[in-house]
């Protein structure tokens, strides 16, 4: 990929923020850089399309140290979370093998295990030495008659986020728009329900959740052609272009496939979350107004008066436990205000909220929502964390998986919110899951023992009297 | 011997494979208030990072060069300078571990050289070892990185030749290798302090990656592992003791550097290869084995015994690195099992001892293959390997890396007399608990029970 592709890539007409510097320009600091790059972002948004082989050509580390690393489910097929990787060899860099190992390595996925479709993933050394990912690719296709999606995405492009642009920008370019989808079938036809095909574009079904959220969709009437990409099939990915709305789900990390399919195929979009009953029911009416259906706005209505009195009658009790219970919010890919919104319904207070990863337009909303005194916090390093902890009096922390040990070691309760978690919260029934997850580890009686001193000890010592 | 299957397929697929910075960084996490800093772009670390925070529930230190398209175009050199400077200022690390990856080596770094550049612009950090170590993830596995970087430790801390052989009388140095858990450190540890020794532990994670609370809340570089000042009174020790067939390179080193006598070994488990190492300790301290440890021996030839009628020729499949997997080819053949897939993520001299007539280099799928072509009954390998082992029918042991999806994984104690026991004590539990040994109920064909199922040809007939 050349340098003004990624410039392209960087520049997204549809954020707010777009006539700011570019945040790919500003270059890692070496010796005092975390996060993920380019290849772990593509990887995050495409490998949940289940049906697909997802090969990763390079050597080991790319793969070795990432495969199976997510929650995503899928209702269907498992391919998805068969490990593949063309595993490139001293040999194979020196002698110039890549190309060909690669060719042959589709080949095998193919006979091997029947994908609707091969993604090739490129990473930092064939792209270094100029393999032709596109041309071998597009060879392949050819030769064995499946589609080969080649996803340049080289870990030195730059960050985690360009690297889902990356995916997206692949995914429209190479699939979108190449197949139509099905009629509805009649059986699935109900009196009075005009059937609208939408999309989902960043969501992706971490723990199952949106299983939640799913069945909803059906009883409004609306096909949801295909979520980019939680339970996603390549098919799916084909059709998204004749939906009649899509909305985006995660962030603006795939704002870019959203875009496009308004500019080229006329789908309008608008973002929204499923986390919390208020953004849950927000979407929903996004989608009704976007539309224009009187009847579905009726229907929705009436889905969301029922679906809030029942969960919130569901949820009285956690109420009790949580309220006023103070957090500190340090999210990565989800976004920040969803998840705001999500604890403000529990009753909870988040007194600061990480916004490393945040847009300026998901900075706006969260002083929308917290008010302008919330406490945003740029430095993820753990000393910071455990710092802004103690100085807000915060009782839970909400990180990533990677934070997880610095709370836990300084005996803070924690909840895991993170592409690699065990449970799913999203929508109305997903609040009654987070709010037990938070309840069970805030008033976990280990906190009390991990903290207490031994019975012989002669004084306490630092660290005793944290949080407590 | 054990015949050598070589690679054969273009596409790994389930790869088995940890890559050899990864390896390298695990070593150098043995080490006392050190961090490891991989000079590569930022993923090779984001990676590398999750992939030990998953497995051992622990914080985990490790930086990064950050090379972005313009540093691995032009040049990364300024990239290893910037970021030894910036962790020495911010952490002031007592060792900074400094491997490649195949992005660095692809590019044509030196980094040796860089890491003279760099004490040439900063003398001030020059009482800060740098180690660097040359671990492309296209060449080897998780456990050649860690050697490579243990013997580099060695090569940085023990620069010039010495004689002081036996000036510290009581220290013995161990050099254990990647197929021990932190539980098997600490275990080995106070197997050596029976004696009444002391322990030198290179890399010792046991002490920095045993998973406890401190009091200290959080650290910018390892807490715990071997004091860096202690390696360099290597040389002082009346003896080393080698784990691991894939140290043996950085031992000959030490040997050669020290003078310091050695007592090596491929394995530590299964009752021959604890007897030999029990040995060596009373052969070097001149004292005889301690009643706690005869008593321990006695308790696993009880349980030897005990375990063989589950154990007794069972087919056993096993995908690990080649020290762990020749270990534990050991330990099940020790018991009447019969190894019917072994593989390998890459080649390693031991390949050829492991108990089994076959051994490949492949991955997952190859495991898979292998196993139920071979009818095996038992699978021991990481936590891939449970997706391998649901679709195969059969148990399965976890062991080595990464081990994910259970917890206690990471310290769970293989070696000696006690963790040998414990291992006969679930390979054979998990036979019992997945064993079908009995015939399937058949009911007759003339059967007068009504309402009960009946053979199926005169059921069809109904």
């Amino acid at each position: 990929m050349q340098a003004k592709d990624i410039a392209e890539l960087l520049n997204e007409p549809a954020c707010t923020h777009n006539t700011k510097s570019k945040s790919g320009c500003a270059r890692p600091k070496p010796g005092a850089t975390a996060g993920g790059c380019s290849f772990d972002g593509a990887q995050i948004a495409l490998l949940p399309i289940a049906d697909v082989a997802h090969i990763v050509h390079g050597p080991i580390a790319c793969a070795g140290s990432s495969w199976e690393g997510r929650g995503t489910r899928s209702s269907g097929p498992t391919l998805y979370r068969i490990g593949m990787t063309t595993d490139l060899t001293e040999q194979d860099v020196i002698m110039g093998r890549g190309e060909k190992r690669l060719f042959h390595s589709i080949k095998q996925a193919i006979d091997g295990y029947a994908p609707k479709a091969v993604f090739v993933y490129n990473t930092c050394v064939p792209a270094l030495t100029g393999d032709d990912i596109g041309a071998v690719c597009k060879t392949a296709a050819e030769k064995f008659g499946v589609p080969c999606i080649p996803v340049d995405c080289a870990g030195f492009y730059g960050t985690k986020n360009l690297g889902n642009r990356i995916a997206g920008d692949a995914m429209f370019k190479y699939v979108i728009g190449t197949a139509e989808p099905l009629p509805v079938p009649p059986e699935a036809q109900r009196p009075g329900i005009t059937v609208h095909d939408v999309n989902l574009i960043g969501e992706y079904n971490i723990a199952g959740e949106f299983w939640n959220v799913a069945p909803l969709f059906d009883e409004l009437g609306l096909r949801i052609l295909c979520t980019l990409s939680g339970d996603g099939r390549f098919h799916e990915v084909q059709t998204m272009h004749r939906a009649e709305a899509s909305m985006v789900v995660c962030a603006k990390a795939l704002l870019n496939v959203a875009r496009k399919l308004e500019t080229s195929y006329k789908v309008p979009f608008f973002e929204g979350s499923f986390y919390g009953v208020t953004d849950t029911s927000m979407a929903f009416r996004d989608f009704a107004k976007l539309l224009n259906d009187p009847s579905l706005t009726e229907r929705t209505e009436a889905l969301i008066a029922r679906e809030e009195a029942k969960i919130n009658a569901a949820l009285d009790p956690w109420r009790e436990k949580l309220r006023g219970k103070r957090v500190l919010l340090y999210t990565g890919g989800v976004k920040s205000w969803s998840i705001v919104s999500a604890l403000q319904d529990l009753g909870m207070e988040v007194v600061a909220t990480g916004t490393n990863k945040s847009t300026e337009e998901d900075k706006a909303r969260i002083r929308e929502i917290m008010g302008e005194k919330t406490k945003m916090i740029t430095d993820g390093s753990p000393k910071a964390l455990l710092g802004a902890v103690k100085e807000y009096r915060a009782d839970i922390l909400i990180a990533g998986g990677r934070n997880m040990y610095t709370a836990l070691k300084a005996r803070i309760p924690f909840l895991d919110i993170n592409q690699e978690r065990e449970f799913g919260y999203e929508g109305y029934s997903g609040m009654m899951e987070l709010a037990r997850q938070l309840a069970l580890t805030i008033q976990s009686p280990v906190w009390q023992s991990v903290r207490k001193a031994s019975p012989w000890a002669k004084s306490s010592v630092p660290g005793i009297e944290l949080g407590a | 011997m054990a015949e050598i299957l070589k690679r054969n397929k273009a596409l790994a697929v389930n790869p088995l494979k940890a890559s050899q910075p990864v390896g390298a960084s695990l070593a150098f996490l043995g080490i006392n208030r050190a961090i490891p800093m991989l000079h590569g772009s930022q993923g090779c670390t984001a990676f590398g990072k999750v992939y030990f925070v998953r497995h051992f529930r622990e914080p985990i230190p490790l930086q990064t060069t950050a090379m972005d398209q313009v540093s691995t175009v032009m040049n990364a050199d300024e990239n290893v300078i910037l970021g030894l400077k910036s962790i020495c200022e911010k952490s002031n690390p007592a060792l900074i571990g400094l491997p490649t990856t195949s992005l660095a080596e692809t590019q044509g770094t030196d980094i040796k050289r860089l890491v003279k550049d760099f004490y040439t612009a900063h003398p001030e950090f020059a009482h800060i070892p740098v180690v660097p170590v040359n671990t492309p993830d296209f060449s080897g596995c998780l456990e050649s990185g860690y050697a490579l970087a243990v013997k580099a430790v060695l090569e940085t801390m023990l620069p010039k030749k010495t004689d002081n052989v036996g000036k510290r009388k009581k220290q013995v140095n161990v050099l254990a290798g990647s197929f021990l858990t932190p539980g098997d450190v600490e275990h080995i540890k106070e197997l050596v302090e029976a004696f009444g020794l002391r322990p030198l532990v290179l890399p010792d994670i046991g002490d920095s990656l045993d998973g406890h609370l401190t009091e200290m809340e959080s650290s910018p570089v390892t807490v715990g592992g071997t004091p860096v000042t202690d390696i360099s009174s290597m040389g002082e020790s009346i003896a080393t003791l080698v784990l691991g067939n894939s140290l043996y390179d950085a031992a000959d080193f030490l040997k050669t550097q020290t003078g310091v006598p050695d007592y090596r070994f491929d394995c530590l488990v299964g009752l021959d290869a604890v007897d030999s190492f029990v040995a060596a300790l009373a052969d070097i301290s001149a004292k005889p084995v301690p009643e706690k440890i005869e008593r321990q021996r006695a308790q696993l030839q009880d349980a030897m015994v005990d375990c063989h009628f589950m154990l007794g020729f069972a087919r056993v499949a096993i995908a690990a690195d080649p020290d762990l997997l020749y270990g534990l080819s050991r330990l099940v053949t020790e018991m009447g099992c019969e190894v019917v897939a072994a593989v390998a993520p890459a080649r390693a001299n031991i390949l050829k001892d492991v108990e089994a007539a076959q051994v490949g280099i492949g991955d997952l799928e190859d495991l898979e293959i292998a196993a139920g072509k071979n009818g095996a009954q038992l699978v021991i390998s990481n936590s891939h390997a449970a997706e391998t082992s649901r679709r195969l029918g059969v148990p399965l042991l976890r062991a080595g890396f990464p081990q994910y999806d259970l917890v206690g994984g990471y310290q769970r104690l293989w070696v000696g007399y006690r963790g040998t026991r414990q291992a006969l004590f679930d390979l054979a539990n998990l036979l019992v608990e997945h064993g079908h040994h009995e015939p399937e109920p058949y009911v007759s064909i003339y059967s007068q029970r009504t309402g009960e199922r009946r053979a199926t040809s005169a059921a069809g007939r109904h």
